[in-house]
């Protein structure tokens, strides 16, 4: 499996994750996990995503998730999952 | 699986304290390029060093996308010139085209620093030592990315004292030919005691003849991280201070070890160390000396500042070993003046001097770096400064380094402009006594006892 974190912080509004599953459904990624809290007075959501069967590069979908943020006025951002597991885990 | 605030972690240390991969370096050995003839020898270098770093900088900006950390320096360092250039090199004009073709072959990779225009002289000079080291003063204003280090001793070899003394004239020298608002060429060459084959920072860095053919050497940094760390125990005991230190170590080194691992697998070349340091740079809260003054000083320079510096150097070792499988390189806290706005205003409000910075350079990775010094410091003086560090170095087995500045022209209390992203740096004062009597007696300081340590 090869998997994605996308991330999205800025003020909540319609629609941010029905734009996003949108946009990675039409692209065969597969959403693993969803979650989102309030930190600091920020919406911040975090999708964990199987990109093993995308059509696009990662580069791409880099690309796409930021014209998808900036239709829906946040920052959205997409990094590969290793950066995380090799911080927090032992 | 991940959760949401772990990631929040690692973004907000990416976003808002600075956290990045300093440099991807490339070492490159250069030993099957010597030929006898100079233009031979500098199509080879150019040769091998462009096909060796061809991907090294998209590498390290694909990597940089994919996992959202900024990869800040993609370097090369390559065989100590000295070492390769013997056989054609037979003056210093020749040095100096050696040099300008690794400046081009620098630009035609795309890298913004390439270190290695070096000579190792710890015990004596060769005849084609004392070339490049007297080349300096034209072939670093001759060149724009050339980093140069020469090693003028060791714990096992003792100190050069006529290398000591050669390079303090030598820094003079580059410091009179660097023309007025020009980048000063003295930053791009460091003086070592006990220098690492490994080190991926610059201006010290070289690919020691060790060294495999190519190898993947990679700095991480992120002071601004710990910084925002030790924010959270003001008031605490040394022990939870160290665990914070240790932990904050850990989680930066990891993604440095990452990176490594992945640039190792995408060039196909080796992975040889993490070099695990907290580099300053003169964003502000980037600082290591914001980090002693999280720790409860007033002011970096105050007493309890060697301590609080010792410290934080070993515990960032501690945290950071377990990280990575191969740790070297210089590892450590480095004290820059000019790249750490909060060194500059210690110095400034003239709590920092040059003499309590030699006592730092005891206990932390490197030594004396980036410190302007009024112009019409004499040479002797130079010299007896890198001879003070080496002695440092060599007695306490530990890497020691002289960055200086002479500014011309200066005065304490002028500063000197690096421009960009490189700061300035505020001209010390230098203690006025004379060691010239000293330093131009000829020969070396024997190698050090290794027992009766007290």
């Amino acid at each position: 499996m090869n998997r994605v974190i996308i991330t999205v912080v800025g003020k909540d509004t319609v629609g941010i994750i029905a734009g996003i599953c949108t946009y990675l459904a039409s692209h065969g990624i597969n959403i693993l996990d969803i979650s989102q809290t309030i930190l600091q007075g920020i919406f911040n959501m975090m999708m964990i995503v199987d990109v093993s069967k995308a059509d696009i590069s990662f580069d791409e979908l880099s690309d796409g998730l930021d014209a998808v943020g900036e239709e829906k006025g946040v920052n959205i951002k997409c990094q590969r999952e290793e950066i995380f597991t090799s911080m927090h885990r032992v | 699986m991940i959760n949401i605030y772990e990631v929040h972690e690692t973004n907000q240390m990416i976003e808002q304290e600075n956290l990045d991969v300093r440099t991807i370096t490339m070492g490159i050995s250069l030993l099957d390029c010597a030929d006898g003839d100079l233009s031979v020898l500098c199509d080879n270098i150019y040769n091998k060093i462009t096909a060796k770093a061809r991907d090294l900088v998209s590498c390290g900006n694909e990597i940089e996308k994919d996992y959202g950390v900024p990869i800040v320096n993609k370097r090369i360092s390559v065989t100590p010139i000295s070492l390769i250039a013997g056989g054609a090199c037979r003056s210093v004009e020749d040095y100096v085209e050696v040099a300008k073709t690794l400046d081009r072959a620098a630009k035609e990779v795309g890298v913004n620093y390439i270190g290695g225009f070096s000579a190792i002289v710890s015990k004596g000079m060769t005849e084609a030592e004392e070339f490049l080291i007297r080349s300096l003063p034209y072939a670093l204003p001759a060149t724009e990315r050339v980093c140069s280090s020469v090693n003028v001793g060791s714990t096992k070899t003792g100190i050069n004292m006529d290398a000591v003394r050669l390079c303090g004239e030598i820094i003079k020298e580059i410091a009179a030919n660097t023309k007025d608002g020009e980048f000063p060429h003295c930053a791009k060459l460091v003086v070592f005691c006990n220098a690492p084959d490994d080190n991926p920072f610059m201006a010290g860095a070289f690919h020691g003849v060790s060294e495999p053919d190519a190898v993947i050497n990679v700095g991480v940094s992120g002071p601004g991280v710990v910084k925002a760390a030790l924010q959270g125990c003001r008031g605490e005991s040394f022990e939870v201070l160290c665990e914070t230190i240790k932990k904050t170590a850990f989680k930066i080194t990891r993604v440095g070890q990452l990176v490594a691992k992945e640039a190792s697998e995408r060039l196909g070349v080796p992975f040889g160390i993490i070099d695990l340091s907290l580099a300053p740079t003169p964003a502000i809260g980037d600082s290591v000396s914001d980090i002693l003054e999280a720790m409860g000083l007033e002011s970096t320079g105050a007493p309890g500042t060697t301590a609080a510096l010792a410290l934080l150097n070993d515990q960032v070792k501690k945290g950071g070993i377990m990280a990575s499988s191969y740790v070297g390189g210089l590892s450590g806290a480095f004290i820059p003046v000019s790249e750490d706005q909060g060194m500059i205003n210690a110095v400034e409000r003239g709590s920092l001097s040059l003499e309590k910075l030699e006592a730092m350079t005891c206990v932390c990775s490197v030594g004396l770096d980036m410190i302007a010094v009024p112009g019409d410091t004499a040479a002797a003086t130079l010299s007896g400064i890198i001879a003070d560090e080496a002695a440092i170095g060599m007695i306490n087995q530990k890497t020691t380094a002289v960055r200086i500045i002479p500014a011309v022209g200066k005065k304490v209390g002028d500063t000197v402009e690096f421009g960009g992203l490189f700061g300035y740096a505020p001209v010390m004062p230098v203690n006025g006594y004379s060691c010239e009597e000293f330093i131009s007696r000829k020969g070396r300081i024997p190698a050090p006892i290794h027992s009766f340590k007290n």
